[in-house]
């Protein structure tokens, strides 16, 4: 566990740079890590940030299967959104842990 | 040695070559899990693993319960051989597990070939086998993008960071 300063905040992260409390995440916060992996936010960025934020604070675990019925995107357009790691960028930039899912 | 650079994965093609129910999911999950992880994927199926991708079969897999000594009764008990033999007792079983699985969210055998062509994961039917079992490119599932060779498919398998992954 690190102390890194993302958006002039100074927040706890993991080794591989996912938020230790989610609650210390703010939309800045999102905007940097999404710029780190070259991802340029977009309100529909923020539907799924924002769907992904809920499931997890109601304990719910995520798979792409669920994010992709959630009625927010289907699977094709996650990947465009989140480019070669559809629930691991997503998650990243959202504040919420790594993804425990093999699906 | 400090400072030795990573070389990542940049490339899987996975052989399915075996039709029963977990050969083909073992090959899905690792398929998709690849996808999700930004691995371009190539996946070729051949032999009685064409079962995966045609549409009649693909949903109604089946898992041996004669044979298969890791197969247990719920509780744990060993499953006899006897009974696996009896008829209608494979397709009971296999169903119960399908629907053991889908409680985990993995999905069904169409529905996850799309997802992993959605990621951009490419499905491709072994020529031979296909010619073998005589079917055609329209028995298979339209997430099937070509029948091609194993030649043509070891074509696809360039690059000093690919793997090759036979289940």
């Amino acid at each position: 566990m690190a102390v890194k300063t993302i958006a002039n905040a100074q927040v706890q992260v993991t080794d591989d740079g996912y938020l230790e409390d989610m609650n210390q995440w703010n939309e800045d916060i999102a905007k940097e890590i999404a710029k780190e992996l070259g991802i340029e936010l977009t309100d529909k960025h923020f539907e799924v940030i924002n769907y992904l934020r809920e499931k997890t604070k109601a304990g719910e675990g995520l798979t792409i299967r669920k994010v992709g019925k959630s009625g927010v995107v289907d699977i094709k357009e996650l990947y465009k959104l989140f480019p070669k790691g559809p629930l691991k960028f997503s998650s990243k930039i959202a504040g919420i842990p790594k993804p425990t899912s093999c699906i | 040695m400090e400072n030795q650079e990573k070389k990542p994965l940049e490339k899987v093609c996975m052989i399915c070559a075996k039709g029963s129910l977990e050969d083909v999911y073992a090959t899905l999950v690792m398929a998709n899990g690849a996808v999700m992880e930004g691995i371009e994927t190539n996946v070729f199926f051949t032999f009685f693993g064409l079962d995966g991708i045609t549409k009649k079969t693909m949903n109604h897999l089946h898992t041996a319960t004669t044979g298969n000594p890791a197969m247990r009764m719920p509780g744990g008990l060993p499953f006899p051989t006897v009974l696996g033999g009896l008829p209608g007792v494979e397709s009971a079983v296999s169903g119960m597990m399908r629907k053991q699985m889908e409680a985990l969210d993995m999905p069904p055998v169409d529905e996850f070939l799309e997802m992993i062509t959605a990621g951009g994961g490419t499905i491709y039917a072994c020529k031979l086998a296909v010619d073998m079992f005589k079917l055609k490119k329209e028995d298979l599932s339209d997430e099937v993008s070509d029948i091609i060779t194993i030649g043509q498919f070891y074509e696809l398998c360039d690059g000093d960071r690919t793997q090759i992954i036979f289940t």
